[in-house]
């Protein structure tokens, strides 16, 4: 081929991607807090880097994560990816040792066979060319089910997948186009030359045998170009921006950096790192029980990417988390969220254009003015007690939950205090899922007033929504544990005895204590010691929510009770006899649910406790003692 | 006699209090109910008002809040509006349904826009 302009397109494109990442990447390094900054460069020398190649590697390449859910869609992604990778790595091999001259322009590999049509006709090169071939193949291989896929999403075991932007669009095409137009390229080339592989040499000869190849290749050379040069130029505005953004992200993740409570540079690297690839619409309950299809992270992320006014999609979440652990990318979109509630209005349109089209590219916002205040509450004179047992205000509408947990302690000799006996101050929690934490401080340095003067070692509480901000936001001497912590460490130091009833149950993970504070094991350990615990199909991690969450301010009960039939359903499918929860909230959504009765955790343990219940206080408190030692 | 005139002589007589429906301010009321519909639910039972962790505290009661939304007495509304927890209870004891945190949400902003001329 003697002219060499064809190469330009492609040349332009990449140039400009490679320069636009260079410096992006450089101001968000530069916007980062000076701990993150330190974090990042102890990250790069150290073993944090050795990891994040492999998962580079792992995930970005091979789609692990993508795999284990569903081999089809895995294999989609692992021979785009990691096909394409070989094909370059392969190319530039090729280029720099068959080519004329070592150390290529990259226009020179990609385009390896434009400037020697008649390479490979034997020995190692010949080799070289089928390897090349099969490479080719493979890609178009995972091309053709990513067709399929946008299609018919079903065939590759999705639920749904994202609704595209004009830009993720034209990008899409361009992406389509890349490797058909070089195998039709290279096959016109090389039907003309007579020589190429097992693919492109056959595909050659064919269509050579009744059209002029040799006027046609150039065509096809200029569209392979062509598309790659769109791709890369529109890949900064599009979805397809993760491909490079995500390695930037596993490399801050692996350092050691997290989201926290403010918008930041790793918020905005999250936000380019996903990828749209819709799982998070998969796992949704709100999508697939109750028919809400346009709020999922996915449409979050792409809202906060394009700049758009989400507060809509932006409340209208459970905060269940599914999303979260289900996302191949890894990106907190629980926390993501949260820092976007938290945000007042948002400037004025000419402020906002500047800022979009600047390089920082930051999302900013007006700060939230307080709506609520709580200057009525009067600091109490707090009793001294060991254990302090606060109920939350969820738990004062079961008190069968109360009950159970005043005869569970007073079997097991607790001296405790019940914090909230004449109805206490809420945890704040709720005022944090709705995005108003300068509110909920005032009732978390209220209670922790309350909690400190008491001089308790231990905070039971039987609410999980309490436990997650009680763990997470107070500043407590005492050692927070959830009612089902609490009596796994009553029946392990030996203070609770306890019958077995003969029973069929199953566990339900309350989002705020499974996903939220990571305790799956202690509620089955307490489960398993008194009644026989069946499995449910999707719980631990994946664990569905109840539907009733506080996370959601908009939804309405309509919907929820939606979601709460379709949790149930699932739950109970084995007809158990009894559904088990931890949470106060769940308890009294699945009541309304289903036909199954639905108890506690600690209304299952006190109906074990052996009849009649022994008085007797005065006993020494042996569970705080030893459970001291270790607290 | 005027109220003033009332006064003077040693009698208390409260101002008149009656609603004209016709001239109340129902800015407030057709914000909360455009953004949370189940708003027109509330037939007024009180449940919410028994359960209530801040009407524990101080006078704070949910059932008069949506009286005055309907009513348009923006000035009684302003602060009983931050008494509010946002913590829950009112949704789950209401027989009717309504999103009681949201209508609590969106009175609040509101007044802030009212504040601001912004409604």
């Amino acid at each position: 081929m003697s002219s060499e302009i064809f190469v330009w397109p492609f040349n332009l494109g990449l140039y400009f991607i490679l320069i636009y990442s260079v410096v992006r990447s450089t101001v968000w390094f530069r916007n980062l807090s000076r701990p993150d900054k330190l974090r990042l460069q102890r990250g790069f020398f150290g073993i944090p880097f050795m990891q994040s190649i492999k998962e580079i590697f792992m995930e970005s390449l091979l789609h692990r994560r993508i795999f284990k859910k569903n081999f089809v869609l895995g294999y989609m992604h692992m021979s785009l990816a990691f096909g394409w990778f070989l094909l370059i790595v392969f190319g530039t091999i090729e280029a720099d040792f068959f080519g004329e001259k070592h150390l290529n322009p990259p226009s020179h590999a990609i385009f390896f066979r434009a400037f020697n049509p008649d390479h490979g006709a034997v020995g190692l090169a010949r080799a070289y060319t089928h390897l090349m071939d099969f490479l080719l193949a493979f890609i178009l291989s995972g091309l053709l089910l990513a067709v399929i896929k946008r299609f018919i999403p079903s065939m590759m075991g999705m639920k749904k997948t994202t609704k595209h932007t004009w830009s993720d669009r034209t990008a899409l095409l361009s992406l389509w186009l890349i490797f058909p137009s070089r195998l039709l390229a290279e096959s016109f080339t090389c039907g003309t030359y007579g020589s190429g592989g097992f693919l492109t040499g056959n595909l050659g000869a064919a269509l050579a045998s009744f059209l002029p190849a040799a006027e046609i290749a150039p065509w096809f050379w200029w569209l392979y170009s062509l598309a790659l040069g769109t791709f890369f130029f529109l890949l900064p505005v599009t979805r397809y921006f993760h491909i490079p953004i995500e390695l930037l992200l596993i490399f801050m993740r692996n350092s050691g950096i997290t989201t926290g409570d403010k918008s930041s540079s790793y918020t905005e690297v999250q936000t380019h790192a996903c990828s749209s690839c819709g799982v998070c619409i998969g796992v949704c309950q709100m999508s697939y029980a109750a028919g809400i299809n346009d709020i999922q992270s996915a449409y979050f992320i792409k809202g906060l990417r394009s700049d758009r006014d989400i507060a809509a999609i932006t409340a209208n979440c459970l905060m269940c988390g599914r999303c979260e652990e289900a996302c191949p990318v890894g990106i907190e979109l629980g926390p993501m969220r949260l820092i976007e509630r938290r945000q007042g209005e948002r400037p004025d349109t000419a402020k906002r254009f500047l800022e979009r089209y600047s390089l920082t590219g930051r999302r900013s916002t007006i700060e939230r003015e307080s709506t609520q205040s709580y200057g009525y509450l009067v600091r109490e004179e707090a009793e001294s007690a060991d254990v302090l047992f606060f109920a939350g205000c969820m738990t004062h509408l079961t008190p069968s939950v109360i009950s159970a947990m005043k005869k569970i302690m007073e079997s097991a000799g607790v001296r405790y205090r019940f914090m909230d006996e004449q109805g206490g101050v809420c945890c704040g929690r709720p005022l944090m899922l709705a995005g108003r934490d300068r509110e909920a401080r005032e009732l978390i340095n209220h209670n922790s007033d309350i909690i400190w003067k008491s001089g308790a070692r231990i905070l039971v509480t039987s609410c999980p929504i309490c436990y997650k901000i009680f763990r997470e936001s107070y500043y407590l001497e005492a050692r927070v544990m959830h009612h089902s912590e609490f009596i796994n460490l009553l029946i392990e130091e030996g203070s609770l005895r306890l019958g077995y009833l003969h029973r069929k149950v199953v566990y339900h993970d309350p989002c705020e204590l499974g996903r939220g504070s990571g305790i799956y094991e202690e509620p089955r350990a307490v489960i398993s010691y008194v009644a026989e615990l069946q499995a449910v199909p999707e719980e631990g991690t994946m664990s569905l929510c109840c539907g009733g969450s506080l996370g959601n301010l908009t939804l309405s009960s309509g919907k929820r009770a939606l979601i709460a039939a379709d949790a149930a359903r699932s739950l109970t499918m084995s007809s158990p006899d009894e559904l088990i929860t931890a949470c106060p909230l769940c308890k009294k959504t699945f009541g309304q649910a289903t036909g199954t009765r639905v108890s506690d955790i600690a209304e299952l343990v006190a109906a074990a406790l052996p009849k009649p219940v022994k008085k007797s206080r005065g006993r020494p408190a042996r569970v705080t003692t030893k459970s001291l030692n270790h607290g | 006699m005027s109220v003033r005139q009332a006064n003077r002589f040693g009698f208390g007589i409260n101002q008149s209090r009656q609603i004209n429906y016709d001239t109340s301010d129902r800015k407030v009321r057709d914000y909360v109910t455009l953004r949370e519909p189940s708003f027109r639910l509330c037939f007024a039972c009180g449940g919410c008002s028994a359960t209530c962790t801040a009407g524990e505290h101080i006078s704070f009661n949910l059932r008069r809040m949506i009286t005055l939304i309907r009513r348009g007495e923006i000035d009684l509304l302003r602060d009983e509006v931050t008494r509010c927890m946002l913590c829950g209870k009112c949704m789950l004891v209401c027989p009717r349904g309504v999103n009681t945190r949201n209508v609590v949400a969106m009175t609040a902003e509101a007044i802030r826009k009212l504040d601001r001329n912004e409604l």
